[in-house]
């Protein structure tokens, strides 16, 4: 076994599994907004806003967010592991791309429920 | 009109700075000679080219390089199939370190090989005849215990270039799912729990380059799908 | 000398295929240090190539099969110049060494019952031949050699066997007293040349098919262990004896397995026939090797061969059906494919009879320790010298191998030789000490090979070897041809001494490794040949068209080859078997 600390599951399987639980999410979101746009052509603020402000599409939103959030990661930490020999710039890296995630998803949250 | 135009991967660590192609006129009468024999009409040329073989037909693994771009074994692979243009070049196998021309260092491909513990696991007392298997248990092997580490796939294999110390690569894949799949083989948990970090299998992309080269008809890939497949009802 | 590098083991087994592969894991297993020296890595030997199966009485496809009855094929097979007591062992030994191959992990094919796949192979019978085919062949399809090989090396890196793996052995190193105390060798890949000490040296080399144009073989087959122990001064035994296995592949010289006749497939001459009807009435196809070869020989001599130059006849399978050829001969069907451009589903193989098997080799007994003469011709045991498998003459074959009887004796014997040598070693052995004179004989022609300057190059004069003993020591021997042969030997011996080697770097120097692999064929070649010339008769694979019997009277002995003299000398026949009847020599029919 290959062991390795800056994977958070330190599993294979479980971020393969992640990675396609998060894909699915992330297309059904997809598919959902573009429909919604599809249907709503002539789409003003207010309604717009008044989709965002139901508890479940905040629910979907934030479970797109998260899945978002753990697919990146993922999909950036493989490539870096490819690509990357050195280790300190690797870890760099990898350090940035996990702030900068952490910064998104965030702010993400406060845009979904903040005032 | 029969004269092959050969190009070739030089490199002689006593010598040579740097590795270098060098050209070869072989004069082949016409015939369909496979590869391998190519290779013996050059180093009559010149002796001291190296290159590694054994069988000369196709099952010691001793041959296997990159032909036009595409790995193989030489002595299984007829000028007809993979001659364009009247041109022929080739190089060792890709991704391992070069020894000597066409022979390179398949330590770190033999050491994926031994890591997962390539041997029948069985820790029920042994009966006094062979323990019993159905054709049908057996059928399960096929497909799986006729590779001949060749190191074809591989080192065809993106994964296993970037990544030779930590992802097992297609052979040893190929391997592990042999004992998996092997119904007197009683080490499957251990097996599995060696295998569900992030490079041992999981850096497979699925992209079949494996599929694509393996000289015996092989399908690694298929193998490390069952392989996830039983990682997962193992953790699920 | 004094600056070459040291290596000390227990036991040092050179060669990696099945037989040094079955002793390394007995002495690994009982925890002796134990080295196995290949020139290849040692999944790449020749045993990977073997097909068919291995031969042995598990009583699987007839729960009465009995090891007796394979032991009275093996002794008729060899035309009764195999060792009595030696076949005994190997077939009532077997089933173990195959049960516990199993256990390993080897894949064999199953029958319904879940038990090992038999499949009929040449000269199997029951009931002393009086019950009709037998069969008794366990296989894995047709790949068991490789599945057996690649089972053993597995086995041994579970038993962490150290591996001198792409290591070349260049000669024996023999002391003053004539004591075998390790070797010289070479590792290839750096060129370094390391003494290896060792209070067992194991030949375990396999075989020489390539002293021959037109043969089975892997290029790697030199006869490497019997050139080194020739260049010793110990002799050699039934080197004359060749087989000439019936269906290698026209032109290219590839095996194709006894299997497919074991599995219905018969041979046909260029009118349709199915001639082996009238060689061999009863077992017809399924006769002995050397009976099926020299059938096909005299039908292509009589003008009724396949193809324009009437050169070859054809292997008939297309009759089987895909579904059989598919399931039990998916190596066949590829090969075919490859090296006849032929699918035997639908068209036949061409085949003729190709140097497959060295029968001969160094004598030994059942524990594989090797056997020279004193000068009364009692045998002795030579000390801290092993052989197994083809390299080894125990003599189970005899004058003529049966299909299976190869990877049976592979492992029944390197198991044995394993377990010996683990005994003597408990009962405590020292390292024999070698002089710097010891050591530098060994070094000898590598030095000479090292120092050449100008001359011949080695492809050339293989080529010439190889003519040779194609054109005068094949299938049917004559005296005038051979002893052409033997003196066009003789010269080209004189041209391979001053011989030159072109490349003399140190890394992965394959010439340098051919040069010292065609003293190694010379070697043999020359020990066939005079055997050959001085048997005047005709016995299993041994065929002459001037002494056209047998003779039982005069040569119902083993030949020895003495290299220093050499002379052929004879070795009593052992018709003592421990438990069962001696099987009296009788006329082979098939």
């Amino acid at each position: 076994m290959v062991t390795n600390i800056t994977n958070f599951g330190r599993s294979g399987l479980s971020d393969w599994l992640v990675q396609r639980v998060s894909a699915i999410i992330l297309a059904l979101y997809t598919l959902f907004i573009v429909a919604y746009l599809l249907l709503n052509p002539g789409l003003d603020y207010a309604t717009w806003s008044g989709l965002f402000a139901q508890t479940w599409m905040r629910i979907f939103s934030l479970l797109a967010f998260v899945s978002i959030a753990a697919h990146a990661w993922i999909g950036l930490w493989t490539v870096t592991t490819d690509y990357l020999k050195p280790t300190g710039l690797r870890v760099g890296i990898q350090t940035f791309i996990i702030l900068a995630i952490f910064v998104f998803l965030v702010w993400g949250i406060q845009i979904l429920w903040g005032a | 009109m029969s004269t092959l135009q050969v190009s070739i991967y030089r490199y002689n660590p006593e010598t040579d700075s740097a590795p270098y192609m060098q050209e070869f006129q072989v004069d082949t009468q016409g015939r369909d000679l496979m590869v391998l024999d190519v290779l013996h009409l050059m180093k009559e040329q010149d002796n001291g080219l190296a290159y590694r073989r054994s069988c000369r037909e196709g099952v010691c693994g001793s041959d296997g390089m990159n032909m036009n771009g595409k790995n193989g074994l030489a002595c299984i692979t007829p000028l007809s199939e993979v001659v364009k243009k009247g041109k022929l070049v080739l190089r060792p196998l890709p991704g391992l370190p070069v020894i000597r021309d066409l022979v390179v260092d398949m330590g770190l491909f033999y050491k994926q090989y031994e890591r997962i513990q390539p041997y029948l696991q069985n820790d029920t007392p042994a009966p006094a005849i062979e323990r019993l298997q159905s054709p049908e248990e057996r059928d399960k092997l096929d497909g799986l215990y006729e590779c001949i580490l060749c190191a074809c796939c591989s080192t065809a294999c993106p994964s296993f270039w970037w990544n030779p110390d930590k992802f097992v690569g297609p052979a040893g894949l190929l391997q592990a799912y042999r004992f998996l799949a092997d119904s007197r083989d009683t080490a499957t948990r251990e097996r599995l729990t060696e295998l569900e970090d992030p490079f041992s299998v999981f850096r497979c992309r699925g992209i079949m380059n494996c599929v694509a080269v393996c000289p015996k008809g092989l399908n690694p890939t298929r193998a490390i799908g069952k392989i996830r497949e039983m990682l997962l009802a193992n953790a699920t | 000398m004094s600056n070459m590098r040291s290596l000390s083991f227990d036991a040092i087994i050179i060669g990696g295929g099945g037989s040094g592969l079955r002793a390394a894991l007995e002495l690994a297993k009982s925890g002796k240090k134990t080295a196995v020296l290949s020139k290849v890595f040692p999944t790449r030997s020749h045993t990977v190539s073997a097909q068919g199966g291995i031969t042995c009485a598990i009583a699987s496809a007839d729960p009465e099969d009995d090891w007796r009855w394979h032991m009275y094929d093996t002794v008729k097979g060899g035309d009764y110049i195999a060792d009595q007591d030696a076949a005994e062992y190997m077939c009532s030994e077997g089933p173990k060494a195959v049960f516990e191959l199993e256990h390993m992990g080897l894949p064999f094919s199953r029958f319904d019952n879940g038990r090992i796949y038999q499949r009929p192979f040449g000269g199997q019978s029951k009931n002393f031949g009086e019950g009709g085919q037998a069969a008794r062949t366990c296989a894995a399809a047709d790949r068991t050699g490789h599945a057996l090989l690649h089972t053993l090396y597995q086995n041994n890196l579970k038993n962490n066997t150290t591996f001198l793996n792409e290591w070349y052995a260049v000669d024996l190193v023999k002391n003053a007293n004539g004591d075998v105390v390790g070797c010289i060798a070479m590792d290839i890949e750096t060129g370094e040349v390391v003494h290896v000490k060792s209070k067992a040296t194991v030949l375990a080399t396999g075989g020489a098919g390539r002293i021959y144009a037109s043969t089975t073989n892997a290029l790697i087959n030199t006869g490497d262990g019997i050139g080194m122990a020739l260049r010793a001064g110990f002799p050699m035994q039934d080197m004359e004896m060749w087989q000439f296995h019936p269906t290698g592949i026209y032109g290219a010289g590839t095996l194709v397995t006894e299997g497919c006749r074991g599995e219905g497939g018969y041979l046909v001459n260029k009118d349709g026939e199915r001639f082996m009807e009238r060689y061999a009435p009863n077992a017809k196809d399924l006769a002995g090797r050397d009976v099926v070869a020299r059938s096909m020989v005299m039908e292509i001599l009589e003008g009724r061969g396949c193809g324009e130059q009437g050169d070859h006849v054809f292997l008939k399978l297309d009759h089987l059906g895909e579904e059989v050829l598919g399931k039990r001969l998916p190596g066949i069907v590829e090969l075919s494919k490859t090296f006849a451009h032929v699918d035997p589903a639908k068209e036949p193989i061409p085949v003729v009879p190709t140097c497959h098997y060295m029968m001969g080799g160094i004598p030994t007994n059942v524990h594989g320790q090797a056997i020279m003469q004193d000068a009364d011709g009692n045998d002795q045991v030579v000390g801290g010298l092993f052989a197994c498998g083809e390299a080894a003459c125990v003599s189970v074959h005899g004058a003529n191998r049966l299909g299976g009887n190869s990877l049976l004796d592979l492992v029944v014997f390197g198991r044995a030789a394993g377990m010996f040598i683990e005994g003597a070693l408990n009962e405590g052995i020292d390292y024999l000490e070698a002089s710097e004179s010891d050591i530098e004989s060994a070094m000898k022609r590598m030095t000479r090979w090292n120092e050449s300057g100008e001359g011949e190059t080695v492809p050339e004069l293989k080529r010439e070897l190889q003519s040779i003993m194609q054109n005068s020591f094949g299938v049917f021997r004559e005296e005038a041809n051979m002893q052409k042969g033997v003196k066009q030997l003789a010269e080209l011996r004189e041209r391979i001494a001053k011989a030159h080697l072109p490349d003399k770097s140190n890394a992965f120097n394959t010439a340098r490794v051919e040069a010292l692999e065609l003293d190694n064929l010379m070697e043999v070649a020359e020990a066939t040949a005079i055997a050959a010339l001085d048997r005047k008769e005709s016995r299993g694979a041994h065929s002459r068209y001037d002494y056209p019997d047998r003779d039982d009277v005069n040569w119902l002995k083993h030949s020895l080859y003495f290299p220093t003299e050499k002379r052929v000398g004879k070795r009593d026949v052992n018709f003592a078997p421990r438990t069962v009847d001696t099987f009296e020599p009788k006329v082979r029919t098939y």
